[in-house]
């Protein structure tokens, strides 16, 4: 046990509960349950914004497992990692303004609430339903996983111990806080992510003598490494540009991402978000992938990537400023866990329940009905998590890409594009969802590029065309934004 | 009726666009302009090869300068309640 990185962990750990039991506050007293519990009654400012998104965003994948691929692959994959950049800002200003107006207008509280609105369709409502449910919940059991082993290497701990842990810390807050609880804990992690990856980039430069000196010795091991193509040469520019659809633009269809366009408060707020947003994902994103290689020098040998972020933190840094830097990782799971959470519960709730369930249901009733779904949900992660089958974590690699090609295109042509109909938008959910499946298993890489790319452009047609042809059908209302 | 807070959004939701276009630019253009040839005879600045100085550190900074003066100069504050429609 290195308790000295420990204390740290806890006094993080103390902060968040904190914050759920005053967010369970206001939800006790709303006037509007729901809108509280899932949308924390839009409230947030332009920091709480800022930090929620970007905290939602990164994951375990940005502060352990891409480090620890530029170890392996060198400064091409902290190119590739930038194509994050627009994540920051792009959502954030197509969504913008006219989702929130729209939003508000619909009175949507979650993604699916908007998309009913538009299409008018229960086929759109279930294949999103089913989509969310299934990779999200698949998303969850691997952060989950992330989050075990991190307190696991850290405390010494068996594997269900540290699960048990880890889960019953973040269930507590957000079952009882809701959305509020999930947003003000992110702007805590968020800035804990910010800090730590600075700390860690600075110490790691330090440890290794300097930049100059760092790529002297990467050069020396391989030229390759400083460059673009990456160490093996597998880095194409035609593979590294497809990755802006995957984790740059497309992020658009994510509707973990998007419910935070609409839970707002103001336009100021809007502004301030996507600048401190973009400052934000820029710092991480290329702090956290360059640590990685500068890693390299400076703590040779790392057989597992996922090793090297933990290894180097305890090898370069002091214990408590360890510990700081480690509730890095931790906070980037548990804020995308959380968010996932909570969605997955409004889905199920709202989405589900609601509409076909039992649409009468009284204020009582969807509040015991959304607490027990949200602990039930995460219970069952939790049983997953112990025992994950090979499916969940092909699943989850699969989520981003599965639910970017069901999402994208009827959110973006349901708020700009008048003539987009339910048609199109059942038909290029469908064509993207398959489509993105059959070339995932069949043929990855096709022609070169991310898997995502072809499903993306050929459900942007389908959607197009179906929705052109079929104009002329009756009951189709008019839409006037 | 179309709501004139939507002709707004739409020339922001545009101008997102040219933002990604202009990032995208930058960049793929110092990337791969400054990073094809032999690692070996790469130019450095502040001790990194040129193409990752200019299209990662000095195009995110770009960037956030260009979105900062973006939201200040030309994105407009609109109500979003819709008692103040029409």
């Amino acid at each position: 046990m290195h308790w000295q990185v420990i204390i740290p962990l806890v006094i993080f750990l103390i902060a968040i509960f904190g914050i759920g039991i005053w967010a369970n506050k206001k939800v006790r007293t709303s006037d509007s349950f729901m809108q509280e519990y899932f949308l924390g009654g839009r409230e947030m400012g332009g920091f709480i914004l800022a930090m929620t998104m970007m905290a939602t965003y990164g994951s375990a994948s940005s502060f352990i497992g891409g480090p620890g691929v530029a170890y392996n692959k060198g400064l091409g994959w902290v190119l590739l990692a930038m194509a994050q950049l627009p994540a920051g800002y792009f959502v954030l200003i197509v969504l913008g303004k006219k989702f929130a107006i729209v939003a508000r207008r619909f009175e949507a509280i979650t993604l699916i609430d908007f998309l009913k609105k538009r299409y008018e369709s229960n086929a759109v409502i279930i294949i999103s339903a089913i989509s969310i449910i299934v990779f999200l919940f698949a998303s969850m059991t691997a952060q989950w996983v992330g989050g075990a082993r991190l307190i696991e290497s850290l405390t010494g701990l068996n594997y269900t111990a540290s699960l048990l842990i880890f889960a019953a810390s973040v269930l507590v807050y957000v079952v009882i806080g809701g959305f509020r609880a999930v947003a003000l804990t992110d702007a805590l992690q968020g800035s804990v992510m910010i800090i730590g990856t600075i700390i860690l980039l600075v110490g790691t430069v330090i440890a290794g003598g300097g930049v100059e000196n760092i790529m002297h010795s990467l050069v020396a091991e391989n030229p390759d490494f400083i460059s673009p193509f990456g160490a093996d040469g597998s880095l194409t520019p035609l593979y590294v540009s497809t990755f802006w659809i995957l984790i740059g633009l497309g992020v658009i269809g994510l509707p973990q991402i998007a419910v935070r366009a609409m839970s707002y408060k103001d336009s100021k707020s809007l502004h301030r978000a996507i600048i401190i947003g973009t400052m934000g994902i820029g710092t991480i994103m290329f702090g956290m992938h360059l640590i990685g290689v500068l890693a390299r020098p400076v703590l040779p040998g790392i057989e597992i990537g996922d090793k090297v972020m933990p290894l180097l933190t305890l090898e370069v840094l002091p214990p408590l400023l360890a510990g700081v830097v480690l509730a890095a990782p931790m906070a980037a799971i548990m804020s995308t866990v959380n968010a996932l959470l909570i969605l997955v519960s409004s889905t199920v709730v709202k989405d589900v329940y609601l509409n076909f369930i039992n649409p009468n249901a009284t204020e009582q009733q969807i509040k015991s009905r959304s607490f027990w779904v949200t602990t039930i949900i995460g219970m069952a992660v939790v049983l997953f998590a112990l025992n994950p089958p090979d499916f969940l974590i092909w699943l989850n690699l699969f989520a981003f890409g599965g639910l970017e090609s069901a999402f994208l295109w009827s959110v973006i042509f349901g708020l700009y594009w008048k003539k987009a109909n339910k048609y199109g938008a059942v038909s290029s959910m469908v064509v993207g969802l398959v489509l993105y499946i059959a070339i995932d298993r069949f043929a990855p890489h096709v022609f070169g590029m991310h898997t995502v790319t072809l499903p993306i452009v050929i459900s942007l047609i389908v959607f197009v065309v179906v929705s052109l042809v079929t104009q002329k059908t009756k009951n189709l209302q008019e839409y006037h934004f | 009726m179309q709501d004139k807070r939507f002709k707004i959004a739409h020339r922001e939701a545009l101008m997102g666009v040219v933002l990604v276009v202009i990032n995208f630019s930058i960049w793929y253009g110092f990337a791969y302009g400054l990073g094809s040839g032999d690692p070996l005879e790469y130019s450095y600045v502040f001790g990194f090869p040129a193409w990752f100085f200019y299209s990662c550190i000095a195009g995110t900074i770009f960037m956030i300068v260009l979105i900062s003066l973006t939201m200040k100069l030309f994105f407009k504050e609109v109500p979003f309640e819709e008692e103040d429609d029409q």
